[in-house]
């Protein structure tokens, strides 16, 4: 979901720019102490891992695509600080070098893809650590959940921005929608592979993982049934609770809150009423609201696709025991 | 094997793909004057009102003359602008969805606040991707990252950005390898729900990367690294390269200046 | 009795998994001579080289070179007297063409402008590769690269080359030819190499590393002539040379 040129108007870009500089100041800060400098070349390692997954790209129906983010990977790996400042890295050379993402809207970019998904993701897995069982699978489990919450933040920071300074005339509804649903598969997957590749660094070398060297440990890579339910309850739930706070009001023909604001910046012609586009016009059925019938499904949905996931993640690393943890091998 | 790793490209794009030989005056400049002329330009492009049209076309003669003094081929600068046909099919679907008032155009009403942020995104993004090609196909990745931190970006993050290029080459041939390996085994995972193979393999994608990452890191160490590349002797830019650079772009700065200042802006 | 270029002193390592790797190594090797370490695989002879500059820190014992400790303090000198040629040379050339790499080394320690210039040229003579100083590395067929990755390290004029298994991979032609090179630099040498009849062509001394520890150190001929030494140590000659009947080139 990079943001090219001209796609939301000047001044949201411009004040994106500035929160993401705020952000990334403040890390910079953080960054300079000495045990933080010697992470520079994983750091590195992990921006071009995230480069290299956000090359799977998923095409969404508005005509942008989606891809993997990454932040919450790095936040795990390298804790939330250094791990905003390798994601930043990838942002700002994907937009410079591979014109992927306009120059002008980097601050957009940087703070959707870089800002929110690292520290919303740092969040997401501190907090489930917190009702977690302190052992490594648990670690796996807060990972998987950091990494889908942080692309539905992502996704809807970007819906945010586009209702405050899209430059489309296309309703913010029909963005949003195709935009964050696509996100939720995304960040599903995201959550997969984000889990898969913290277990498997784990396995060989747990010292390079930031977010476990936090905690005392125990050594057990095994997931735990109820571990794994839990985190998966706890993602979908969040997931379900975003998408319906947020959802709502773009949804809603009659707006209020963040589209009213929309239409007060001339974006929107207020004349357009009711005859707004999109594809939830056509659930509307006298008297029930089509935003609530939206909304009611987008959080069925989003849960339903979240234990499915879960269930495969479970599936997965319960296989992984301790007979098939390799040696450390070390040189020659 | 004895010959070298194949230039393959891969994807959108492996770093020193996008890198197009040459010895024109635009590849001489300085890398920080050609980063600063980039960031000049576009911002200049993205600040001009869609309706004024003509500036437009103004930067479009200024791109494609800088690209032409580079000697990139034009089929070379076709390809890598295929990177925006996302965003143009999304434009393209703006005069169908906009609101009214519409506009007749043949058979279909289009809308006309539509049709204006169709061709905003269209002629603002294209010129960015232009004004990009202009540096990645005239300046080395290397030179690049050197340029950005003679333009006092912070250590930090041109020294994160050199190990990510170079472990992107290692991230690139391990994933190469290993699907080599997996096809050889009957395995070609395509789809979403085979996500699972896919993951399993990131992760071991990962600590090879990071085990070989490793050994190029040591034999970095070995000669002398303390973590930041060391500058070859290059002059810093002189005022002649500054003024070379920045000539089109400053115009562009300009023209955005006055059509801003005396347009309305359209909504 | 002058100062050892590389002096070993009871080196002891474990893996961070608590595998015993090194076990009270010790040796010294003197001012231009040529020594070989031979040994199976698992030894411990690549963990010794990361040893010799400062890569990896010892549990306990030391390590000088040219009667400099290998200590934290003194790490950049060391990596400037001690250069490491490792067994993969797309892990030593890392640079968009061959003059940077060479020039990585020596830039590193601030040589710059035309004393740069000459200290690159003057290395890639010396390997003979003066006339692909502009390709990028990757184009290069292996023989090559180790070539290039050999003019790297004496770029930044190092009191002793250590090269980790030179030959694997290469063809008999690219053989003879990094032989020729290698036997024309006036330099002191360490070589891990699997390859025997190299090891007799280029080292007149050998030490032999086996489980940690070394178990052998001396004329090269001899310890290949010696069957129950190279059986016990895993060590085999290919089929049909003599060491005997083979003349070692002049070290």
């Amino acid at each position: 979901m990079h943001i090219p040129d001209g796609f939301i108007n000047g001044a949201t870009s411009a004040g994106a720019a500035v929160v993401a500089a705020g952000a990334v100041g403040a890390a910079l800060r953080k960054s300079g102490q000495e045990l933080q400098r010697r992470m520079v070349p994983m750091a590195g390692l992990v921006a071009a891992f995230i480069f290299a997954l956000q090359m799977l790209n998923f095409p969404v129906a508005a005509g942008t695509s989606g891809h993997l983010l990454g932040g919450a990977l790095a936040a795990v790996l390298l804790g939330p600080s250094m791990g905003l400042l390798a994601v930043t890295v990838v942002v700002v050379l994907q937009a410079l070098v591979f014109a992927d993402g306009g120059i002008s809207a980097l601050g957009l970019n940087v703070l959707n893809m870089a800002v929110v998904t690292s520290l919303v993701g740092w969040g997401a897995f501190i907090g489930s650590m917190a009702i977690l069982r302190k052992r490594t699978s648990s670690v796996v489990v807060a990972s998987f959940v950091a990494a889908a919450i942080s692309v539905i933040a992502s996704s809807i920071a970007f819906a945010f921005e586009y209702a405050i300074g899209g430059q489309g005339g296309a309703p913010v509804g029909t963005v949003f929608t195709a935009v964050a649903g696509v996100h939720t598969l995304i960040g599903l997957g995201e959550g997969l592979i984000t889990a898969a590749t913290v277990a498997a660094v784990l396995v060989v070398r747990p010292d390079l993982v930031f977010g476990a060297r936090r905690y005392e440990l125990e050594t057990s890579i095994q997931v735990s049934r109820r571990g794994a339910v839990a985190g998966f309850v706890a993602s979908g739930l969040a997931a379900a609770v975003l998408l319906v706070v947020f959802v709502a009001p773009f949804a809603n023909p009659n707006p209020d809150g963040l589209e009213s604001t929309a239409e007060q910046e001339g974006f929107i012609d207020t004349a357009a009423d009711n005859s707004v586009g999109g594809p939830l016009a056509g659930y509307g059925v006298t008297g029930i609201d089509s935003a609530t019938v939206g909304t009611v499904l987008a959080g069925v949905v989003g849960v339903l696709l979240t234990f499915l996931v879960g269930l495969l993640v479970f599936r997965l690393f319960s296989r992984v025991d301790q007979s098939r943890l390799d040696r450390s091998p070390g040189p020659p | 094997m004895s010959r070298g790793k194949p230039a393959s490209v891969v994807t959108t794009g492996h770093a020193h793909a996008l890198y197009v030989h040459g010895k024109s005056p635009v590849h001489r400049l300085p890398p920080e004057c050609k980063v600063a002329a980039l960031l000049v330009f576009v911002i200049a492009v993205v600040a001009t009102p869609p309706r004024a049209v003509w500036a437009f076309g103004l930067y479009a003669a200024i791109a494609a003359a800088v690209l032409a003094v580079s000697g990139v081929p034009r089929r070379v600068v076709a390809r890598r602008a295929v990177v925006e046909i996302p965003f143009l099919l999304f434009a393209v679907m703006l005069p169908f969805l906009g609101p009214p008032p519409d506009v007749a155009v043949g058979p279909m009403e289009l809308s006309t606040v539509g049709l204006w942020a169709a061709w905003s995104i269209v002629a603002k993004g294209t010129l960015g991707v232009l004004a990009s090609i202009a540096l990645t196909a005239t300046t080395e990745v290397t030179d690049i990252l050197e340029g950005l931190d003679r333009l006092r970006v912070p250590r930090v993050f041109t020294d994160i950005a050199g190990f990510m290029v170079r472990y992107l080459d290692v991230i690139l041939g391990e994933q190469r390898r290993m699907r080599v390996a997996m096809l050889s085994r009957g395995y070609d995972p395509r789809w979403w729900w085979q996500a699972r193979a896919l993951a399993a393999s990131a992760g071991s994608l990962f600590i090879r990367s990071y085990e070989r990452g490793e050994r190029v890191f040591f034999a970095m160490t070995a000669r002398g690294y303390q973590g930041h590349m060391p500058r070859f002797a290059r002059e810093e830019a002189g005022a002649r390269s500054w003024v070379l650079a920045l000539a089109l772009p400053t115009l562009a700065a300009a023209v955005a200046l006055a059509t801003a200042t005396w347009l309305e802006t359209p909504r | 009795m002058t100062t050892p270029a590389l002096e070993v002193v009871d080196l002891c390592y474990r893996y961070p998994d608590g595998t015993e790797v090194l076990r009270d190594v010790g040796f010294h090797i003197h001012p231009g001579e040529r020594v070989s370490l031979l040994g199976p695989n698992g030894a411990g002879k690549t963990t010794l080289v990361l040893h010799l500059n400062g890569i990896i820190e010892p549990d306990s014992g030391t390590v000088r070179v040219a009667g400099l400790p290998v200590v934290p303090e003194h790490l950049m000198e060391v990596r400037r007297r001690t250069g490491v040629v490792f067994q993969d040379p797309d892990d030593q050339l890392f640079m968009p063409t061959v003059w940077k790499d060479v020039a990585f080394g020596p830039a590193n320690y601030g040589l710059e402008g035309e004393a740069l210039a000459a200290r690159v040229g003057a290395a890639l003579e010396s390997v003979g590769m003066t006339e692909v100083a502009q390709r990028p590395p990757h184009h290069l067929s292996l023989g090559q690269r180790r070539r290039v990755a050999v003019a790297t390290v004496l770029a930044m004029e190092p009191e002793i080359l250590v090269l980790d298994e030179p030959t694997s991979n290469l063809d008999p032609a690219s053989r003879r030819e990094l032989a020729t090179v290698l036997t024309g630099l006036d330099i002191t040498m360490l070589m891990v190499t699997h390859d025997l009849p190299y090891a007799l062509e280029l080292c007149p001394r050998s030490l032999v590393i086996n489980d940690g520890r070394i178990v052998a150190d001396g004329s090269t001929a001899d310890l290949l002539a010696d069957a129950e030494l190279m059986a016990a140590n895993r060590l085999e000659l290919p089929l049909g040379f003599d060491p005997r009947v083979v003349v070692p080139r002049a070290g």
